[in-house]
């Protein structure tokens, strides 16, 4: 298994109220498999993602990924754990913007130790980005920023790729080439996909969709 | 409405209380130094005029002897006879065991009505004053002294309030006695109405010369350039502390953008708002501008009896050493208070009532440079360099020296972020590792957001080095300068002329030379001015270097055929060698040489001694340098004192002398280092504060960094090292223009203020010190941004993801 949950629980502590967001969630994901996520707004798909990236702590229950167990992971595990085995894309805010679209492109990879530049001047290729290798993050649409954050993340060839509404700021048509393009390039990879989203077109284009409410998934 | 927006408004304060701390702080620490400076300025001011209000010195004409000595009273009587409606005044310095007084005598008969001064005839013991005793009026403090002390042989004290300390209001016959100067008065007040016939002055009193008013010694100019210096310090302090005000402003304008978008999108005129937030602006200026002043009180109160000792040592101008609260310049404080808010807040206010309703309403253009912008400082920058270079080529005076430090100081700050942009630049291109690159653009985005801080910094570094430079070249100067200018192991100074003379026979035997210092005070092409004779000893050829002439100069003065100036006089004058030298009482001495003389604000002139005393026959003939082995100078003291009843204070030693010039020059530049170190401070929390504020807007551009594995203890230490690295920097580009800075104070200036250029050195460890000062200010500047950093809790890196921006 490339990520595997067993009874995660997470709550967020405001004000002296405790709001359980999740609660019990299992699931696990293959090599190669990809799974959409769904769920009402604030239902917690975030939370849960941000946990299996390492980004934040699970409250109780087991997160393993490639065979890591992250419960009690010392912050520099979670990192070189980002670094090397994970590949993100966020809805948004995903570039650094004092740096242009080459070293954007390149820089978990360099990261990582594991700069591949021909893999890199392909990855931009098929995603439309070499004319724009030098231009700024401010300089981008939305589009095109989101498929520099999908380079980024399988430059560095991830095991697994996680993504939160990736397309989730896009037009329809620049969506689903977004989409088209890291399904494509993801499953090339072998990489196993957790993405979300509440689109239940682009959920149906995937393997597999959880739906998660109530601080659990159904399938 | 107005009401709802305004607390709408306000409400950004209460949840971003540190950038409220920030803009109070600022506002009032830049106030205080500014009206603190102002404080000590006004007292000194103050002093001078009560001082040259006392007898109405500033308002009548007077009658003094061409040479400046006192003269028979006789005179007087003449002058009355013939018609002239005069009154004697005897003035001269008074001591009484260590405490120096001024004795003003007057002769309450004859002197003009309404020139006593307020503090007096206010008196009810006024009348007293006309007793046999009679009475000594003298300020409250004066007063206090002379008791402290044991002041008997004087009358009885009267405080007067509203008098200039240090000043002792005498019968003249009581100063006469005082000064043991019976019969002798120093000069006569002319009265504003004389009677249409009296006989010409040249035909009564032909000694006597008529002088206005201003002629007279003037405290004010001697003194103007030294306030003047510290108007120029307190000016760059507040400027230094707009810098932080600025930057707080600028910050709380682009973090309200989405309640000034919602407000007006909810119906609130554009006017209102513009109104609402300036008035929210002044209301702030007001409360720290209060503060501030107070604060700045404490500082000049601090302060001041450094510079009153400063004065009194280098100009002998008595100013008090207590602070007295006054309205004037705690208005004027407030005045800059809001003026400086106003103008720190100008732009953020235009650029708001220029935005359309619907700009985006996230905090954007704070931290990004535009290259416009950029382009514009360093294009300023520029002119501002032709400025300073105009100024130095062409001004002149000491308006043109300020103009020129103003245009260097400000043309390097506007050239600051260009230059930093530019080596960040080449840091990125040289880098290998990817952290290393990311490290190096990123710094450079946030330079723009430094910037103003940077300034400040550059602006107090600059001056730190200086202003150092500037004071440590002085120093080696002026010790140079003591260790030739007093060859002479001791100083004796006799009570009567027939002591003098006994003790001359006295010591020959037992010392290796004697020396005559003898000297007249008088006014020399216009100001108050010294000529002193020398013997003809080899003493001064071996010691006193010439800044213009050779060695020969001495024989020449021997022979009676020149006279040699200090080297403000001759700047002053623009004399050259071989130029007629006017003397006191009309001979003139051809120029032959021209020597330094630090710390002298008088003009002086060098003849030979047989020349001064045919020149100047009843002159004064009671001091004496003597030579001997330094080893018998103690020994010496107590044979002079046991044979003559000498008192001790009448001899000084070499020794005492340095020392005492050292400390007058320590204490001269004690507050400009006191100044110096505020900036530095300033500047210090400026940087603190725009790291502080730029922490919470870092975040989207550190979250991605951090999401792909990096840890947040490395970026904490990432962001120490830049704050270093900036830091480091900036104090490359200001030793040079600190040096630049040293050579203007050296080389403009100070012959602007003192008429004296000091040759400039270079203090390399001075700078490697202030270097690591910045470094430690920096670093304690970005300690707490940082620790916070490696503290954050994940989830406010990763609602930089999530927030609907
Ligand atoms: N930092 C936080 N502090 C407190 N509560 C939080 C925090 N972050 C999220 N929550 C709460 O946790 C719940 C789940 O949030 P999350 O962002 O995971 O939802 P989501 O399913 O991604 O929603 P959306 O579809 O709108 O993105 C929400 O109720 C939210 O209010
Ligand atoms: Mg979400």
């Amino acid at each position: 298994m490339i990520l595997s949950l067993t009874g995660v629980g997470k709550a967020y502590e405001t004000g002296g109220t405790r709001v359980e967001v999740l609660r019990g969630v299992d699931l696990a994901i293959g090599p190669g498999e990809t799974v959409a996520l769904t769920g009402e707004s604030g239902s917690g798909k975030s939370t849960l993602l941000h946990l299996c990236a390492g980004l934040d702590r699970a409250d109780s229950g087991r997160i393993e990924v490639a065979g890591q167990d992250l419960t009690d992971a010392p912050d520099p595990r979670l990192s070189a754990l980002r670094r090397q085995t994970v590949g993100l894309v966020f809805q948004q805010f995903n570039l650094i913007p004092s740096l242009d679209v080459a070293a954007n492109l390149a820089f978990q990879a360099r990261l990582a130790g594991r700069h591949d530049p021909d893999w890199i001047a392909a990855l931009a290729d098929r995603l439309g980005l070499s004319a724009l290798m030098s231009r700024y993050p401010e300089q981008l649409s939305g589009g095109q920023q989101q498929r520099v954050a999908i380079g980024r993340a399988l430059a560095i060839r991830p095991a697994l790729l996680l993504a939160d509404e990736p397309t989730g700021n896009l037009d329809e048509a620049t969506g689903d080439a977004v989409m088209d393009l890291m399904l494509e390039l993801g499953t090339e990879a072998g990489a196993g996909l957790l993405m979300v989203t509440h689109s239940p077109r682009l959920a149906a284009r995937l393997g597999r969709r959880v739906h998660l409410a109530g601080g659990r998934l159904a399938a | 409405m107005i009401r709802a927006a305004f607390t709408t408004l306000l409400s950004h304060w209460r949840r971003h209380p540190l950038q409220l701390a920030g803009l109070f702080l600022g506002l009032a620490l830049a106030t205080a130094l500014w009206s603190g400076v102002q404080a000590i300025n006004a007292e000194a001011r103050q002093s001078y005029d009560r001082a040259a209000a006392v007898l109405s010195q500033d308002r009548l004409d007077s009658l003094a002897a061409g040479n400046g000595q006192d003269f028979d009273q006789k005179v007087f009587l003449d002058l009355r006879h013939a018609g002239w409606l005069v009154s004697p005044v005897l003035e001269g310095r008074w001591s009484h065991r260590g405490v120096p007084v001024r004795i003003l005598g007057v002769d309450p008969f004859t002197l003009p009505s309404g020139s006593l001064p307020d503090a007096v005839t206010g008196q009810d013991r006024a009348t007293d004053f006309l007793s046999a005793e009679g009475l000594a009026f003298a300020a409250p403090q004066t007063v206090d002294e002379l008791t402290r002390i044991g002041a008997e042989g004087l009358p009885p004290l009267v405080a007067a309030e509203g008098m200039a300390p240090g000043i002792l209001f005498v019968d003249i016959g009581v100063a006469q006695r005082l000064l043991r100067a019976e019969g002798q008065i120093t000069r006569l007040l002319v009265a504003p109405d004389q009677p249409l016939r009296q006989r010409p002055l040249s035909e009564v009193a032909p000694a006597l010369v008529r002088q206005t008013p201003v002629e007279q010694a003037d405290m004010g100019a001697l003194t103007g350039s030294f306030h003047l210096n510290l108007t120029a310090f307190g000016f760059l302090s507040f400027a230094v502390g707009l810098f932080i005000v600025h930057s707080a402003i600028g910050l709380a304008f682009e973090q309200r953008r989405p309640i000034f978008r919602t407000l007006r999108a909810l119906g609130l005129p554009l006017r209102t708002l513009v109104g609402l937030l300036a008035a929210e602006i002044m209301g702030f200026a007001l409360v720290a501008g209060i503060a501030g002043i107070a604060l700045g009180y404490v500082i000049a109160a601090g302060l001041l009896p450094n510079v009153a000792a400063t004065l009194r040592g280098l100009y002998g101008a008595t100013v008090s050493g207590g602070l007295s609260l006054r309205p004037e310049w705690a208005l004027a404080g407030l005045g800059m208070a809001l003026a400086g808010a106003g103008a720190a807040a100008a732009q953020s206010l235009w650029r708001l009532a220029r935005m359309p309703v619907l700009a985006p309403a996230q905090p954007r253009a704070w931290t990004r440079a535009s290259a416009r912008s950029l382009g514009w400082q360093t294009g300023l920058a520029g002119l501002l360099a032709l400025i300073a270079l105009a100024a130095a080529l062409w001004g002149e005076g000491l308006v043109a020296g300020f103009v020129l430090l103003g245009a260097l100081l400000l043309s390097a700050a506007l050239v600051l972020p260009g230059a930093l942009a530019m080596a960040l630049a080449l840091g990125e291109r040289l880098s290998k590792g990817v952290i290393a690159q990311w490290f190096w653009a990123d710094t450079r985005q946030q330079l723009p957001g430094l910037s103003l801080a940077l300034m400040a910094l550059l602006l107090a570094l600059s001056a730190n080095i200086g202003v150092g430079t500037m004071v440590s070249s002085f120093r080696l100067a002026f010790t140079a300068w003591l260790d030739q200018r007093l060859p002479s192991e001791l100083y004796v100074t006799a009570r009567t002329e027939d002591e003098a003379r006994r003790l001359a026979d006295w010591l020959a035997p037992r010392s290796d030379a004697l020396l005559p210092i003898w000297k007249i005070d008088g006014t020399i092409l216009g100001r108050p001015g010294e000529v002193y004779g020398v013997a003809d000893h080899r003493t001064y050829p071996d010691h006193w270097p010439m800044l213009l002439g050779d060695q020969t100069v001495w024989q020449t003065l021997a022979r009676g055929e020149g006279a040699i100036v200090n080297e403000q006089l001759w700047r002053r004058a623009g004399l050259h060698l071989g130029d007629p030298v006017p003397l006191p009482g009309g001979a003139t001495r051809p120029l032959v040489g021209v020597y330094a003389d630090y710390g002298n604000t008088r003009g002086q002139v060098i003849v030979g001694v047989a020349d001064l005393v045919a020149l100047y026959p009843d002159i004064d003939r009671l001091r004496y340098a003597i030579r001997t082995d330094p080893a018998k100078v103690p020994a010496l003291r107590d044979a002079i004192e046991d044979a003559f009843r000498l008192p001790q204070d009448h001899m000084i030693s070499q020794q005492e002398v340095k020392t005492i010039s050292l400390m007058v020059f320590e204490r001269t530049f004690a507050v400009t280092a006191a100044l110096n170190v505020l900036t530095m401070g300033v500047a210090g929390f400026a940087m603190f504060m725009s790291l502080l504020t730029l922490s919470t807007m870092r975040l989207p551009q550190l979250a991605p960094v951090w999401a792909l594995g990096l840890t947040r203890g490395r970026l904490a230490r990432l962001e120490l090292l830049r704050a270093l690295l900036l830091a480091a920097l900036t104090m490359v580009l200001a030793v040079p223009v600190g040096l630049l800075l040293a050579w203007v104070l050296l080389a403009v200036i100070n012959v602007e203020a003192f008429g004296w250029r000091l040759p400039m050195h270079l203090f390399p460890k001075d700078w490697l010190w202030l270097g690591a000062l910045a470094l430690v200010a920096a670093a304690l500047a970005a300690a707490w941004p940082a620790w916070r950093l490696s503290r954050l809790a994940p989830v406010h890196l990763l609602k930089v993801f999530a927030d609907e921006r």
